[in-house]
């Protein structure tokens, strides 16, 4: 069948988490026929992305469904997914680039959140219609007046435009698939052009080697096509194109303006670059898509195996990670006291635990994890400027002129009885105030600028307990500036433990170094001998507690009948023994690096 | 490993239990007695022969309260069936208020030597809150009731450690010990034993007996016995010279014993085994004649003996020859570590626990040897000694 350009229309969702995207999604494949009644189970879309997650199915973010609109015409709706989360909005930007307009999908009750807030502008930069609908007016708590006031506020237009609907109940589903087909315009592109496709993701398939979703731009993409990768400079064939719809379907032709998927027998991820762009073999474009910025890790931090003979198996499975997942980025990195391991760079705190929560649970390992660093610019003495991603690395202070932090702008949105004690949490983190935008009586807009590795810790956790709740944070970087950092350590028994080192400001660096050695204090079981706790910038103690050393240690009773129980006893405590990292001459439970690190009310 | 061989006889029954304790022990049942005893004689003839014991030890429970005279058949039987040493040391663990003038001469006449009195303290509160039935004059009282009966080898119990025990009544308890004259002292650190009365009211948030005061309190039964001429030669032991326990040291020697009544556990042939526990349990094997033994291990050999060996054998505080064992656990990481703390020191072959109160970490590490590098140590040192010297066994 011709896919008539002029009756396409592709759009993503931009939701808050439990805003009710992916129970939109369901009605909609099911309103459009896409999946049959009898078939229709609670968010396909997100039980495929499980499966995909084990590698064996495609990948359901992109779906295309087809509408026969109240004006006869039968039109082609391509709905590309987007994450929810923070850590994950450059994902956010490369789906936002395959379409022509974003749904807006806000909770009645709950209003607009930061995310989404931060979304809805990187779709409005990016040049998309916005559409915007209120979900969920069924609930008894719904108040989409006053939803709409908000959006409004933010995007402008008229509050009786927004469209308000009930994903659950189906209510106001049609006219949210009308508005589409009214107001996201088609794609562009001139089919007679040669092919411009922009690869928008792609991800690792066991069976299929890499599949990638394409966006065709200009031309036409033909199964069988000898096609090339402009950025790699690579030419293969076009083995299969298609669409899912949601099942694989493939197809002879992606024509301009479709969003498809295209396999080539590419069976290693790094060779694909997403944000390249896919033309003739022979019939070259000119000029490249605009590609994207490759994600940028803002969080680092080691991992490393509890048992040092899993250092190899640990590499095979950050490898097999990053085949669907190219924003981790690792190098080997050696500690003093944890041995062989790697330093990952993670897009951030969520990011890092979902890593670090697969490696233990699928490839059976136990890590111990360092503190989390972000990455610091150093101007040494010779006027050089060095990257800093892990505390160790830090020059000496003579070597160095001053240390750069990266800042970040936070937006954090609030009912308005909360900004007092948001203002103080900021501030408290070394945050500069900025703009307050009232997108309500009640809601505000708060719009800060905050040192990244401030936020990388606590800092949702803290803001969530001060609003009930209430506030949601988005964050993009906003640059780097000198700060008046050191490095501190903390030692063990006189000697530096590097998995404790942080980079932290100056007027914090007692704070650090109370909290840490306290906590050490009763996280290090007694030894053999006492053991002292330092925490320390350069060669200057500011903080010291002590371990003392065990007294007894000894079972009371020892005769003819008591041996075999006790020697079972002793065994058992020698297993639990086991768990214990050697740091230098003093044992350190796997607990206490995590425990130590962990941020807690104290 | 010595050659001195042991008996140990369990007597489970107790007037009452005390709130502490876990061994297998019986009260009220005192109408089993003479059950029990039909049972022992015959768990000790359906025994393999073996050679004159060295000691032979009645624990409990509290052996004192079955009759002296029913005490000596199970001697009579010992003696008929393995036959008993010459100057074979006989133990009987009495409680003081199980103590009178007749039950000493009785007990001398059944063939006793010594006797071990489950004393625990001199302080009349720290007994009360023990749970036990007699108060610090009683004690005084059996000892010298022991002594003018004859008996030349007397032991005293004691127990540190107690919530609500001050330093000064610890002292207290220490000199009225020594003005008995004791032969033999034995000072335990009071456990918490999970499933026991206290273990539950410590759970339940009672207060625990405190490690480091444990340790105080230890330091000061070795300063205050070792005056008194009573030298520690276990971890939990003193003794005059030449009173040290024969049948324990033999534990500690890796000597082999034979183990009657319920939950008795022996080491015959290099095999550690254990009878049933519960008292029903064991009368109902025995008379049915059925084996008494719950469960057994396998014979000891190789490293698993030699790490066996260290591990009874540490606890003295003569250590233990190094042998191959030692010498890999001299050479492992964890030695290294004992050594520089000053927890172990090896002389002339011998390996010895300096700090005692740290031995279960000296422990430890004996259990977690490698077996492997053992038993090479071992081929290594056959090798070493001159064919000669192996003769033809």
């Amino acid at each position: 069948m011709q896919i008539i350009q002029s009756r396409i229309r592709n759009f993503s969702i931009i939701a808050h988490i439990d805003h009710g995207k992916s129970t939109l999604a369901d009605r909609l494949l099911q309103r459009t026929g896409a999946v049959a009644d009898r078939d229709m189970k609670e968010q396909i879309l997100d039980s495929m992305d499980l499966e995909r997650e084990r590698g064996i199915t495609i990948k359901a973010q992109t779906v295309r469904l087809s509408y026969k609109a109240r004006d006869g015409h039968e039109y082609i709706l391509n709905l590309i997914d987007t994450p929810g989360h923070v850590d994950f909005s450059y994902e956010v930007s490369r789906s936002l680039a395959a379409c022509e307009g974003a749904l807006l999908l806000t909770d009645a009750a709950q209003g607009v959140q930061a995310q989404t807030l931060a979304n809805a502008y990187m779709a409005i930069d990016a040049g998309l219609e916005v559409i915007p609908a209120i979900n969920k007016i069924d609930l008894p708590a719904a108040d989409p007046g006053r939803v709409a006031e908000e959006i409004v506020n933010i995007i402008g237009g008229d509050a009786d435009d927004v469209v308000r609907l009930s994903a659950k109940t189906g209510e106001g589903v049609d006219d949210l698939l009308e508005v589409l087909v009214e107001s996201v315009p088609p794609p562009g592109g001139d089919a007679s052009a040669p092919l411009r496709a922009l690869i928008f993701d792609s991800y690792y398939d066991a069976y299929r080697g890499v599949v990638c979703h394409v966006r065709v731009v200009d031309g036409v993409l033909n199964a069988g096509q000898k096609v090339r990768f402009m950025a790699t400079a690579e030419n293969h064939e076009a083995t299969e194109i298609g669409v899912l719809t949601p099942g694989v379907k493939a197809l002879k032709t992606l024509g301009v303006g479709e969003v498809g998927y295209l396999i080539t027998g590419i069976k290693e991820i790094d060779r694909v670059r997403v944000g390249d762009t896919v033309t003739d073999a022979s019939v070259r474009a000119a000029e490249p898509l605009p590609g994207y910025d490759e994600p940028k890790p803002m969080v680092y931090s080691g991992m490393f195996p509890t048992d040092g003979a899993d250092f190899e198996k640990l590499r095979d499975a950050l490898e097999k990670l990053r085949l669907n997942d190219a924003s981790l980025v690792y190098e080997p990195e050696t500690s003093k006291a944890l041995g062989f391991g790697f330093r990952c760079g993670f897009l951030g705190l969520l990011h890092m635990e979902i890593v670090r929560e697969r490696l233990e649970r699928e490839y059976d390992l136990d890590l111990v994890a360092t503190a989390p660093s972000v990455a610091y610019q150093v101007t040494k003495t010779d006027g050089s400027i060095v990257e800093i991603k892990s505390p160790q690395d830090l020059p000496d202070p003579t070597d160095r002129q001053s240390i750069s932090e990266p800042y970040v702008r936070a937006m954090i949105l609030t009912p308005t009885e909360y900004v007092g004690p948001i203002m103080e949490l900021v501030t408290n983190r070394r945050g500069e105030v900025g703009n307050m935008n009232y997108l309500s009586s009640e809601r505000v807009e708060l719009d800060y600028k905050i040192p990244l590795g401030e936020v990388v810790f606590d800092f949702f956790d803290l803001l969530k307990s001060k609003t009930k709740g209430y506030a949601s944070l988005d964050y993009e970087p906003a640059g780097y500036r000198v700060s008046n950092l050191v490095k501190v350590d903390i030692l063990l028994n006189g000697q530096p433990v590097d998995a404790f080192s942080a980079v932290v400001h100056r007027d914090k660096a007692e704070d650090y170094g109370k909290t840490m050695t306290g906590r050490l204090r009763k996280l290090i079981p007694r030894q053999l001998f006492d053991v002292p706790i330092q925490a320390a910038i350069g060669g200057k103690i500011i903080s010291r507690e002590t371990v003392k050393a065990t007294r007894k240690d000894v079972t009371a009773k020892c005769y003819g009948g008591d041996i075999s129980r006790k020697k079972k006893l002793l065994q058992r405590q020698k297993e639990g023994k086991k768990r214990m990292k050697m740091v230098g001459s003093v044992e350190v439970p796997q607990e206490a690096f995590v425990a130590a690190l962990r941020v807690d009310d104290d | 490993m010595t050659e001195r061989i042991g008996a140990y006889v369990h007597i489970p029954f107790c007037s009452a239990v005390c709130p502490y304790c876990d061994f297998a022990v019986v009260a009220g049942r005192d109408d089993q007695l003479e059950r029990y005893l039909a049972a022992v004689v015959l768990e000790i003839r359906r025994d393999r022969p073996w050679k004159p014991l060295d000691s032979i030890y009645f624990g409990g429970g509290t052996p004192s309260r079955m009759p002296p005279s029913m005490l000596g058949e199970i001697i009579s039987a010992l003696a008929e069936h393995h036959g008993i040493a010459s100057g074979a040391e006989i133990s009987l663990e009495a409680n003081p208020e199980d103590f009178d003038d007749s039950t000493g001469d009785a007990l001398v006449e059944s063939g006793f030597n010594r006797i071990s009195f489950g004393a625990q303290s001199f302080d009349n509160n720290i007994l009360l809150q023990l749970g036990r039935r007699h108060d610090a004059n009683q004690i005084s009282r059996a000892v010298d009731t022991a002594r003018t009966a004859g008996f030349e080898n007397v032991s005293i119990d004691l127990i540190y450690g107690t919530p609500g025990e001050t330093d000064r009544s610890w002292l207290a308890t220490l000199d009225h010990a020594v003005a008995c004259g004791p032969d033999h002292v034995s000072c335990y650190a009071l456990t918490v034993e999970p499933g026991t009365p206290l273990g539950r009211e410590v759970k339940a948030g009672a207060p625990a007996p405190d490690a480091d005061v444990q340790a105080d309190r230890f330091e000061m039964a070795d300063r205050v016995l070792g005056s008194a001429g009573l030298s520690r030669y276990e971890v939990s032991n003193w003794a005059r010279p030449g009173r040290e326990c024969v049948y324990n040291s033999t534990v500690w020697a890796q000597g082999e014993y034979v183990a009657y009544g319920n939950s008795a556990h022996r080491f015959r042939d290099r095999v550690r085994s254990r009878n049933l526990s519960r008292l029903d349990g064991y009368l109902a094997a025995v008379e049915e004649g059925r084996p008494a033994v719950a469960a057994e291990e396998t014979a000891l050999v190789g490293a698993e003996l030699e790490i066996d060996r260290l591990f009874v054998g540490l606890r003295r505080s003569i250590g233990a020859d190094a042998g191959s064992g030692g010498r890999v656990l001299l050479e492992s990481p964890d030695g290294e570590r004992l050594l520089a703390a000053g927890v172990i020191s090896v002389t002339d072959r011998w390996i010895r626990v300096d700090r005692p109160l740290l031995t279960d970490e000296v422990l430890r590490s004996v259990l977690a040897l490698d077996p492997g590098s053992i038993e090479r140590a071992m081929t290594v040192e056959h090798r070493e000694i001159p064919d000669n010297v192996l003769g033809n066994a």
